[in-house]
């Protein structure tokens, strides 16, 4: 008599994937010390989840944002350097040179790949530099850190943000001078993918974060 | 789902660091993290050894620490509380036997990220050695709690001792093991999702990966909420930002120049972590209680998809219900009743998953296993910590109770010992499988019986003080007039608390004991277990299936199946073999 | 079907747990019951209401421990392994739907029968002619601000505060309002008359609790929390702080004094004085 198990049939509930990744390489070597490979998409899972994190911690500082202007007194908006509009447009722009670097990868034209990549890294870095003068610019005009609640939110929001970028800069650095190992357990379309999508998210979140700054102080 | 067709066998990788201490292999970075945990309880414990000295012999020098300021009262309760709750409570059940497990138990070789593993563990070390530095700069370690409000943990030292460098190294420690926690959440989470082997269905995964799997969910979602908190909470401290800290403040006759923070913005950001975390604290243990009860009651588990949905609808549940740690804070009265009703509400799921684990009980074939002792006696605490949430779940009674010693008894029973009770059932029934050696079973009977006594003699009598009035976090009792009728009730918790700790050595040694000399466990499958991890070798080699990929044909708590020739059907073996009584 | 290394379910072992349970739990509810440790006798009109809710909700928790505990003590002693077979079963749907549809409406409705004393608590119909105090908390003390005769309070501000001078409140007593305020460490009120309570805090939050009125509000800096009570019944109540506040947070106590109308009258008088 078989056993009945209460899960017969439920195979609808299985999360089903496809996509296996590449093959491992043919005759790979026994005692190799590397980790075993994992399904390429669980690079992206876990980007995804590590996202939901970044979200949880900006919805944080937005709701109490939300909350301390709402206790009224002493808020007082703090303008917003205009150079933010230009760094805003790098940013947006950026994200359109990041999918047109991952379009030269599919065509297997890695030197389009490779231009195109340097120059999003490029547009990250303008962006960071274009921060760091509207922080400069605040200072001269006497608004800092401390100056009055709004402007405390400025600098944590564009501050946090911009770290987070900086990390994201970094990423991009090291998947474009890292080439495509052959043995890789993370190959360059993957790596590629995971911190495009990282970086599309960065730059919808600072649209949000600008946006706020804009029009909800 | 299947994971790819695994490469040859992995060695092991050579030397002593590699292997022991910059591993990334699952199992070492779990027994860390579960050294960790078993360093910070005894840490924990001995503080509370020392506060309960303190309260009740109020007049006298406490051995090993001398003459006992309130200060230094508070100080070590607030360490007391950090440490039991982030270094234990979240580190063992979690991070111990998560790491250890999940991947077996799902058929994988190893998490989806080893070297972020590994790095969540050694920031976590990291965390613990910030935190107890705290016992050692000027002013020594914070008096704030636990929970650090606002505006006391933002004043700095004008505000009372060790609220200066102490408390800055307290939130730089959560800093830290918050962004850790991250790091092993996201891990959890995708290995869980990803890296199923064949067979392995979300619904015949054990009932443990569910748990750590829902927790991590949480600790994803909370942990990030605590480190906006303390970057807040730093700037209020060092950079002089007044998130927390409202204008017009006089601290001994000083003008504070801040202005216009909220210190309830603290208390909110602090619980919406603060709830769920209590959560992340229980979930791993109620898991590791189904997987125990119904191994040796020799039974599935009780309603395994009702058990899935509660636990889902608990963690859920307690991402929306923070505002009951607030009910006296002066935040709305109808926020006060959502939040009141939202909570009652978490009492449904729970009693659910008590029926069912009476349910799985029933009609079983118990075995008094130390394990089953414990995940037993978890089912008693559960109830019974549980339903004094029930009083404290309604501002109406909350009024009295709030602060109250009620509070005190409610967290320790749930947290302090079910939970607690959860690490130990799954170190008696997971040790020979990662040691290879049997825990003295008449030593842990020892151990049980004199902590399951224990520790409801140390905490029953708490809520009979609650009743009659006694606030909590006091250092000393001897002021309030109306606390002098309890002293005996002090010193009889003192008595027990002496005594339950004392049973808890009996346990380290066990430990240690069985480490090197406890009886070799030659079946791989000692306990008749159903599940995957009962399949490997103990302890398992590097990569857990020696190369093959593992396949599952049905749910995990096949116990006594009608008509099979063993009272356990385990879940690797196809049709045939399974009927045949195959091993 | 033995398992080496561990005991068989034996008789002894679930006798004793159960035994455990059973002593545990009727230990538990005698302590309950004879109301060894107990609340106070309640002095507010309010305070019947949140008592009767707390032993609704003792009754309920009362009983689900009592059938909770023995339960598990049952199952322990009928069905500990003496060898056959265990019974083979995935659960019982029917009884599943029935006991969450149950507990449910145990738990939210004793939820929503704490409402009214809840909305009562906040929500007091507000009588003619209330006293009025400001209470103020510090570290490590509390202070009573009376508007005195005039029923004016007088002007307060923080940079006035000077505790070494005993200005707790940073009364400003050039302000012709504050001539006849009144700054005192106890409180009284007259017997069956509305006292308003406006609670701040100069530095941390702390929390002012009388356990006859029934009452606890935290003290929150940068906030005034409005709160009344009306006590029904003369004497001392002792008044405990219910909010970590710091290393004096234990010490920090006073009293509440009711009294009767002339004896409030006389006691504002004598404070005036001193």
């Amino acid at each position: 008599m078989t056993a009945r198990s209460a899960t017969d049939g439920l195979e609808l509930l299985e999360l089903g994937h496809d996509d296996r990744g590449p093959a491992p390489p043919e005759g790979r070597e026994r005692g190799d010390l590397r980790p075993p490979r994992i399904p390429q998409h669980a690079y992206l899972t876990g980007l995804v989840l590590a996202l939901a994190g970044i979200l949880m911690f900006f919805l944080a500082l937005v709701s109490a944002f939300v909350v301390r202007k709402g206790l009224g007194g002493d808020w007082a908006a703090t303008p917003v350097p205009g150079i933010l509009w230009f760094n805003t447009a790098i940013l947006v722009i950026s994200s359109v040179t990041l999918e047109r670097a991952r379009r030269g990868l599919t065509a297997a034209d890695d030197s389009g790949f490779r231009a195109w990549w340097g120059v999003t890294t490029a547009l990250g870095v303008a962006f960071l530099a274009g921060q760091i003068v509207a922080w400069r610019q605040l200072a001269e005009a006497g608004v800092f850190l401390a100056t009055n609640p709004s402007s405390s939110f400025f600098y944590v929001l564009t501050g946090a943000h911009g770290l987070h970028l900086l990390g994201g800069v970094l990423a991009l650095a090291v998947v474009g001078l890292r080439g495509d190992p052959p043995e890789a357990r993370l190959p360059r379309s993957t790596a590629a993918r995971v911190a495009g999508v990282y970086w599309h998210f960065m730059g919808l979140l600072w649209v949000c974060v600008f946006l706020l700054l804009l029009l909800g102080q | 789902m299947a994971t790819e067709a695994h490469p040859a066998v992995h060695h092991a990788p050579q030397g002593f660091w590699r292997k022991y201490i910059f591993s990334t292999d699952h199992k070492v970075i779990g027994i860390q993290y579960y050294l960790l945990a078993l360093v910070a309880v005894f840490v924990g414990m001995f503080l509370s050894l020392l506060m309960r000295f303190h309260l009740a012999w109020p007049t006298e020098e406490v051995p090993f620490f001398g003459a006992m300021t309130p200060e230094q009262y508070l100080a070590l309760m607030t360490m007391h509380g950090t440490i039991m709750v982030f270094f234990v409570l979240t580190t063992a059940p979690q991070s111990g036997f998560g790491n250890y497990f999940l991947p077996i138990q799902i058929g994988a070789a190893d998490m989806a990220f080893p070297v972020l593993n590994m790095l969540s563990f050694w920031l976590t070390f990291v965390a613990f050695l910030v935190l107890l530095a705290a016992f050692f700069v000027t002013g020594g370690a914070p008096i704030s709690g636990w929970t650090g409000y606002a505006p006391l943990s933002a004043l700095g030292e004008i505000a009372g001792p060790g609220l200066g460098l102490g408390q800055t190294l307290w939130v730089v420690s959560l800093a830290i093991f918050s962004g850790a926690s991250l790091m092993g959440a996201l891990n959890f989470i995708t290995t869980t999702l990803d890296l199923r082997t064949r067979g392995m269905s979300l619904l015949r995964m054990p009932l443990t990966v569910w748990a750590w799997f829902i927790t991590a969910i949480l600790a994803l979602l909370a942990f990030a909420v605590l480190l906006a908190a303390g970057l807040l909470l730093l700037l209020d401290r060092h950079a002089g930002t007044s998130f927390f800290i409202p204008g017009g403040l006089v601290v001994s006759d000083k003008q504070i120049p801040h202005t216009g923070g909220s210190p309830l913005l603290w208390q909110h950001l602090f619980w919406f972590f603060g709830h769920p975390e209590v959560y992340i604290a229980i979930l791993p243990g109620m898991g590791v209680v189904s997987h125990i009860l119904s191994c040796f009651s020799r039974k599935p588990i009780f309603g395994y998809k009702a058990m899935v949905l509660a636990m889902s609808a608990i963690a859920f549940l307690g991402l929306m219900v923070w505002g009951h740690h607030m009910f006296m804070s002066g935040m709305s009265p109808y926020s006060a009743f959502a939040f009141s009703l939202l909570t009652m509400s978490i009492g449904v799921p729970s009693a659910i998953k008590t029926f069912n684990w009476l349910g799985t009980l029933w009609g079983g074939r118990i075995q008094f296993t130390t394990a089953m002792l414990f995940a037993t006696g978890f089912v008693s605490l559960f109830v019974t910590g549980g339903l004094s949430g029930i009083f404290l779940a309604q501002p109406t009674v909350d009024i009295y109770l709030h602060d109250t010693y009620f509070v005190v008894a409610h967290f320790h029973i749930i947290m302090g010992v079910a939970a607690i009770f959860g690490i130990f059932a799954g170190t008696y029934f997971w040790f020979p499988k990662m040691f290879g050696r049997f825990l003295n079973e008449g030593i842990g009977k020892v151990h049980f019986w004199l902590t399951f006594v224990g520790v409801y003699a140390i905490f029953m009598p708490m809520h009979f003080i609650a009743l009659a009035g006694h606030p909590r976090r006091y250092a000393d009792n001897t002021a309030v007039s109306f606390l002098e009728p309890m002293a005996s009730v002090h010193y009889f918790m003192t008595i027990a608390a002496f005594i339950t700790i004392g049973a808890q050595l009996l346990f380290l040694f066990n430990f240690f004991w069985g480490l090197w000399k406890g009886s070799k466990a030659e079946e791989i499958n000692p306990w008749h277990a159903t599940t995957l991890e009962w399949t490997v070798p103990s302890p398992p080699p590097h990569d857990n299936f020696a190369g093959h990929v593992p396949a599952v044909y049905r749910g995990p708590y096949e116990y006594s199946v009608p008509g099979a020739e063993k009272d356990f059907t385990p879940q690797h073996l196809p049709e045939p073999q399974a009927a045949a009584g195959d091993d | 079907m033995a398992n080496n290394q561990c005991s068989r379910g034996s008789a002894l072992v679930a006798a004793i747990f159960a035994l455990l349970l059973v002593v545990l739990t009727f230990s538990t509810i005698y302590f309950f019951a004879a109301r060894t440790w107990w609340f106070p006798e309640s002095i507010t009109s309010l305070g019947q209401a949140i008592d009767a809710q707390f032993v609704r909700t003792l009754w309920i928790t009362g009983v689900v421990f009592l059938l909770a505990q023995l339960a598990l003590a049952y199952v322990l002693l009928r069905f500990y392994d003496r060898g056959g077979r265990a019974h083979y079963s995935h659960g019982n749907t029917t009884m599943e739907i029935l006991w969450t549809a149950a507990t449910a409406i145990l738990f939210v409705g004793l939820g929503i029968a704490a409402e009214s004393a809840w909305a009562a608590y906040h929500s007091q119909p507000a009588s003619p002619n209330p006293i009025v105090v400001r209470v103020v908390a510090q570290q490590f003390q509390w202070n009573f601000h009376y508007s005195g005769p005039d029923g004016r309070f007088g002007r307060t501000a923080p940079e006035l505060v000077d505790d070494g001078l005993g200005n707790f409140v940073g009364l400003d007593r050039s302000d012709p309002a504050a001539v006849d305020d009144l700054v005192t460490p106890i409180m009284a009120a007259p017997v069956g008359r509305e006292v308003v309570l406006d609670l701040m805090s100069k530095d941390v939050t702390h929390s002012l609790f009388i356990r006859e009125l029934r009452f606890k509000q935290d003290a929150v800096p940068g906030l005034v929390i409005r709160l009344r009570f009306t006590a029904v019944k003369v004497g001392d109540y002792e008044i405990a702080c219910a909010e970590l506040c710091g290393l004096g947070h234990h010490r920090m106590r006073s009293v509440l004094k009711v009294l009767s109308p002339e004896e409030y009258e006389a006691w504002l008088v004598e404070q005036a004085v001193e």
